[in-house]
Formats: C-alpha cells, sequence, structure tokens
C-alpha cells in the first residue's frame, strides 16, 4: 500500500482514509469518536492516544507503526534544509510550509531531493577543505614558491643567454653555471611536489567527514559494541584492528583514528560500569541519570554515565531510546549519537540553547533540563548534561573542556507537560520567533 | 653615472640576472640578501629606485615597505615589489601597503626594464 511517508500521524490517517474510500464520519463512528475530533486529529490539531491510534490502525487496517509519528521526521527535516539553501533570489521559492504535502504526494521525489541534498552537502564539504588544503598548506606553498623562484631565475637567466650577443666571457660562465643549478633544483622541486601530491591518501578526498564516517560505522552496529563487554579485551591489542579492518564506512585512516580513541574510552567505560551493573541498576532505579549515578556510585563522572546509556543495547528492559552530544571547549560537536525528532545538525554550529552548552558555560555543574525541540510535531525531550576539564586542573596549561548531552524522550519524566526550554537544530533552520539567541535568520518561514 | 637600483633579494642567481640586465642598461646595481637589517642598507644606500622581494630571510617585504612609507626619508622612494605568489590578496597586500608597482615571479626581463624605467626620470 502506498501511504505518504509524512511525519504527521494525522496526515497520514487522512491519506489511508481516502485510499480506502470511507467516509471521515464513517471512520469516526468505527473508533468511537466525534467526526469534528477525527477532523482536528487528520489536521494535526489534536493528538492521538496510544489506545485511539490502535483502533485506527485496524479500522484502517493497517499496522500502527505506519500511522506512528517520527517515521519520516529526517525526510522532513533534510527538505526543510534544501529550502534553506535555495536563493534567496529563487524565482519561485520552494513552498517551505508545504513539504508534508510533497513527502505524501511524491515520496519517489522528495527521496530524490533529500539523497541530493545530503550529497550537496558532503560535496560542499569536500570543496572547502580541499580549499582550506590549497590555502593554508605549508608544504604546498613552500613547494611552490621555491618553483616559482627558480622557474623566475632561470627565465631570466636563459634570455640573457639567448639574447646577448657580446656578453662578457666571465659573467656567461656564470650565468650557464646558474642555469645548471637552477634546472637541478626545478626537476628536484617538480619531484618533490609531484611526490607529495601523489602521497595523500586516496580515502582522504572521501565525502565524509571523519567523524561522520565514525558515527556511520557506529549506527550500522546499533551503537552497542558486545566485543568491548568481553573480559579480556585490550583497547590497544589486535582485536581493535581485526574490529575496525574491513568497514566501508571507515575509509580514511582519521575515522579509524578517531574510532581508536573512541574504542579505548568505550572499553575504559565498560570496565568502571560493567553491564551487569548497569543492568541491574537500569531494572531498580530506571533510566533516569540522577537515580542511576547514585546507586552505581559513579560520583562526578556523569560523562561516563552519560556515555555508557548511550552505548547499551537497545531493547534492555527500561532503558528508553537515548541521544547522545559531546562538545569541546569550542562548542564544536565531537559526536552524535542521533534520537529520532531531535535533530542535529550535520554540520555548522547547534542551538546556542542546548543545555550541552549551558553546562559548559558553567563545568562542574550538572544542568538537568526539560527542553521542546522545534518542528512539527514541537517534541519534548529531558536533556542532562555536565561539564568536565579534561586531564584535570594545572597551573599554566589552558583548561581542555568537554560537554556531554544525554538526551531522553520525556516519557521518562512523571510530569511529561512541565515547563519545557524551547531549543532547535541549528539557526538557519529553526522557525522560533523572537528568540535571543539566535545568530542568523531562519532561511524557512515559520512552520 | 647613472641612477642607482637597490635589489634585496635572497635568491642570489635573481640578483645575478637582474644586476646583469640593469648594468647593461646603464644602472648602478646594488644589492643585499636579507630582510633583518634591510632598512639600515637601504637608508645608508638612498637608492632611486628599490627592488624588495617579499619572502626575505628575516624580515618580510610587506614589513619593510610599510615602514619605509612611515619615514618622511623614504615615503617618496619607488619600490618595485617581487613575489612568487601572483594571488590577488599579495596584490591586494602590496598596494595597500604603498608598493609603487608589483612583479610576480617568474617575470620577463623586458618587465623588468620596462617597470624600472618608467619607476624613475631617467
Amino acid at each position: 500500500m502506498s501511504l505518504p511517508r509524512s511525519s504527521l500521524t494525522g496526515t497520514r490517517i487522512r491519506a489511508r482514509r481516502t485510499v480506502l474510500g470511507v467516509a471521515q464520519a464513517e471512520l469516526a463512528r468505527q473508533v468511537g469518536v466525534s467526526p469534528s475530533y477525527l477532523n482536528l486529529i487528520e489536521h494535526n490539531r489534536r493528538g492521538v492516544g496510544a489506545a485511539l491510534l490502535d483502533r485506527l490502525a485496524s479500522a484502517l487496517e493497517v499496522p500502527v507503526d505506519t500511522l506512528r509519528e517520527g517515521a519520516g521526521t529526517q525526510l522532513v527535516e533534510t527538505l526543510r534544509e534544501a529550502a534553506a539553501a535555495a536563493p534567496a533570489h529563487h524565482p519561485a521559492p520552494p513552498e517551505a510550509d508545504r513539504i508534508e504535502d510533497f513527502v505524501g504526494r511524491f515520496p519517489g521525489w522528495a527521496d530524490l531531493i533529500a539523497a541530493q541534498q545530503r550529497r550537496i552537502g558532503a560535496l560542499e564539504r569536500t570543496v572547502e577543505r580541499l580549499t582550506d588544503r590549497m590555502a593554508h598548506d605549508p608544504h604546498l606553498s613552500a613547494a611552490l614558491h621555491e618553483l616559482l623562484s627558480v622557474s623566475a631565475s632561470l627565465r631570466s637567466t636563459a634570455t640573457i643567454l639567448a639574447e646577448a650577443r657580446e656578453i662578457d666571457p666571465g659573467w656567461q660562465a656564470r650565468f650557464l653555471g646558474n642555469i645548471e643549478t637552477d634546472s637541478l633544483r626545478l626537476s628536484e622541486g617538480a619531484q618533490a611536489l609531484v611526490g607529495y601530491l601523489d602521497a595523500a591518501e586516496p580515502a582522504e578526498s572521501g565525502l565524509a567527514a571523519p567523524q561522520e564516517e565514525l558515527e556511520a560505522w557506529l549506527a550500522d552496529r546499533g551503537w552497542h559494541l558486545p566485543e568491548l563487554e568481553a573480559a579480556g579485551f585490550d583497547a590497544a591489542g589486535p582485536e581493535v584492528d581485526e574490529m575496525l579492518a574491513g568497514h566501508g564506512e571507515l575509509g580514511s585512516a582519521s575515522a579509524i583514528a578517531l574510532a581508536r580513541a573512541y574504542l579505548a574510552r568505550a572499553r575504559a567505560d565498560a570496565v568502571a560500569l560493567p553491564l551487569p551493573r548497569v543492568l541491574e541498576a537500569l531494572a531498580r532505579v530506571g533510566p533516569k541519570p540522577p537515580d542511576l549515578a547514585e546507586v552505581l556510585g559513579v560520583g562526578s563522572d556523569l560523562p561516563r554515565l552519560f556515555r555508557r546509556l548511550a552505548s547499551l543495547p537497545d531493547g534492555v528492559p527500561g532503558l528508553p531510546p537515548r541521544g547522545l552530544v559531546i562538545c569541546d571547549g569550542s562548542g564544536t560537536l565531537t559526536f552524535r549519537r542521533p534520537l529520532p525528532g531531535f535533530g542535529l545538525p550535520r554540520f555548522g554550529g547547534a542551538c546556542p540553547l542546548w543545555p550541552l552548552y549551558q553546562a559548559l558555560a558553567a563545568p562542574l555543574r550538572p544542568v538537568e533540563q526539560m527542553v521542546e525541540m522545534s518542528g512539527r510535531p514541537a517534541r519534548r525531550f529531558v536533556a542532562y548534561a555536565v561539564c568536565e576539564a579534561q586531564g584535570g586542573a594545572r597551573f599554566g596549561a589552558p583548561a581542555v573542556l568537554e560537554a556531554t548531552m544525554l538526551l531522553l524522550p520525556a516519557s521518562v519524566e512523571t510530569d511529561a507537560t512541565a515547563p519545557a526550554l524551547p531549543v532547535g537544530t541549528s539557526c538557519r533552520i529553526c522557525p522560533r520567533a523572537g528568540c535571543a539567541a539566535r545568530r542568523e535568520p531562519a532561511l524557512v518561514g515559520g512552520t | 653615472m647613472g641612477k642607482h637600483v637597490l635589489v634585496i633579494e635572497d635568491e642570489p642567481n635573481i640578483v645575478a640576472a637582474i644586476t646583469f640586465i640593469l648594468r647593461r642598461d646603464g644602472w648602478q646595481v646594488s644589492s643585499h640578501a636579507s630582510g633583518s637589517d634591510a632598512m639600515q642598507v637601504i637608508r645608508d644606500a638612498a637608492p632611486d629606485l628599490l627592488i624588495l622581494d617579499v619572502m626575505l630571510p628575516g624580515r618580510s617585504g610587506y614589513d619593510i615597505l610599510r615602514e619605509l612609507r612611515g619615514d618622511p626619508a623614504t615615503a617618496d622612494l619607488p619600490v618595485l615589489m617581487l613575489t612568487a605568489k601572483g594571488q590577488s590578496r599579495d596584490r591586494q597586500m602590496a598596494e595597500a601597503f604603498g608598493a609603487s608597482r608589483f612583479m610576480s615571479k617568474p617575470f620577463s626581463n623586458t618587465e623588468v626594464l620596462a617597470s624600472v624605467r618608467e619607476l624613475v626620470d631617467t
């Protein structure tokens, strides 16, 4: 069957009902709500409870998951980015307010545009990196300077010898000698340059940034690496090479290096917080980090607990879906485990209102904050964030800060309707009006 | 007696070629290969024209040019800048610091001669 791949339940219900040719009033009667209420639902103005969704799914003869929200969120977000990237004076601007509609009616085209948007992003980053390299690579710059210098000398000297009818034998001998040394320098310089350019590893020209390669690999493994739980695992041993070998995702040397660092830290986390203990604690007190920190006795090492929770296998009883974001002292995101509904920017800066950055501004003071992510529908999450100095405090050394934020669905709180901090993904694609932290205008109108 | 051109450039073979071309054209030519003490050499020599390389050991040609322009004694000295990077950024920088003319390597001998003749009334 064909259902629009919209993220919105109401839109999906309406589309499926239309496909079946069932009147709104008839469906409302079957599931036991008033037609006007169903109408509100279909226009995404009312949420749908789990029980009602079950009845709607069986009346519409589809598995309940196909009606549930969220499946198409990523697609819609990507299309929103694509719309935002349209030139400001595009003669016919993309109808950003009708993305849902578009995705519903042309799922194939929508997929294609999203895929192209991702590819454009990857290509832009490659161009940026290469431009950067051309402009700032000291080896390349020095090599080119040498070649141009020698060329200048050769050209000038050769012209003198070629044009001068009468030239003092002393000068002539000197110029011939200069030509010989210059030509030698020129050929050596050219060879060195070719060698340098050849040595650039082919993998380095890959499209994905190293961090994205690592994240793709982890996502492929379900963000959980059972090898690390084994008693004798050595994060510096050959078993690491074995884990990392032959994965398409880990193409570049930089990605492999990142993966090694990730494995070493994840292994240390696994040793400090062994799986059975964590599972037992989860069963006893539930998934909220403040409670877990207490029973597990992690003390001030909250980042470790956050990372550990984010890398547990899915399907553990009592463990909700998790997201994890880590940033360094500059605010640059260094690790992203996405959570459906909480959009993470693929590159560039994130929303400055994230509790991650509040934690970064106040090291060692953990933050617990209910947040509401902009979007349709707005989704609520509980964010737990803390910032720590890496390598401890030392005189005369700059503080190397790292902030870690764990995201859990709002449902872990008993009162999921408590006041929430409105946040976004990144200013460019965030529709929130009147935000004090906005650093650039949103390129897509409010939704 | 010809007018005096001072060449500040650290590539000896380029210095040799420029010296030969200019002397053959009737100029008096002297040279210096380092940036760090270039200001003193320029003041002592008081040339009619300065040919100044950008990438010098010790001190950059831009830096020297800026100091020259800041000193009333040398503010009007014609300066021909040489650089191995013919990018517009370098040209802009040279112009901003007050270079009389800008020449990127590799240059032709006729180009050098024409520039020097144009910058100094002979």
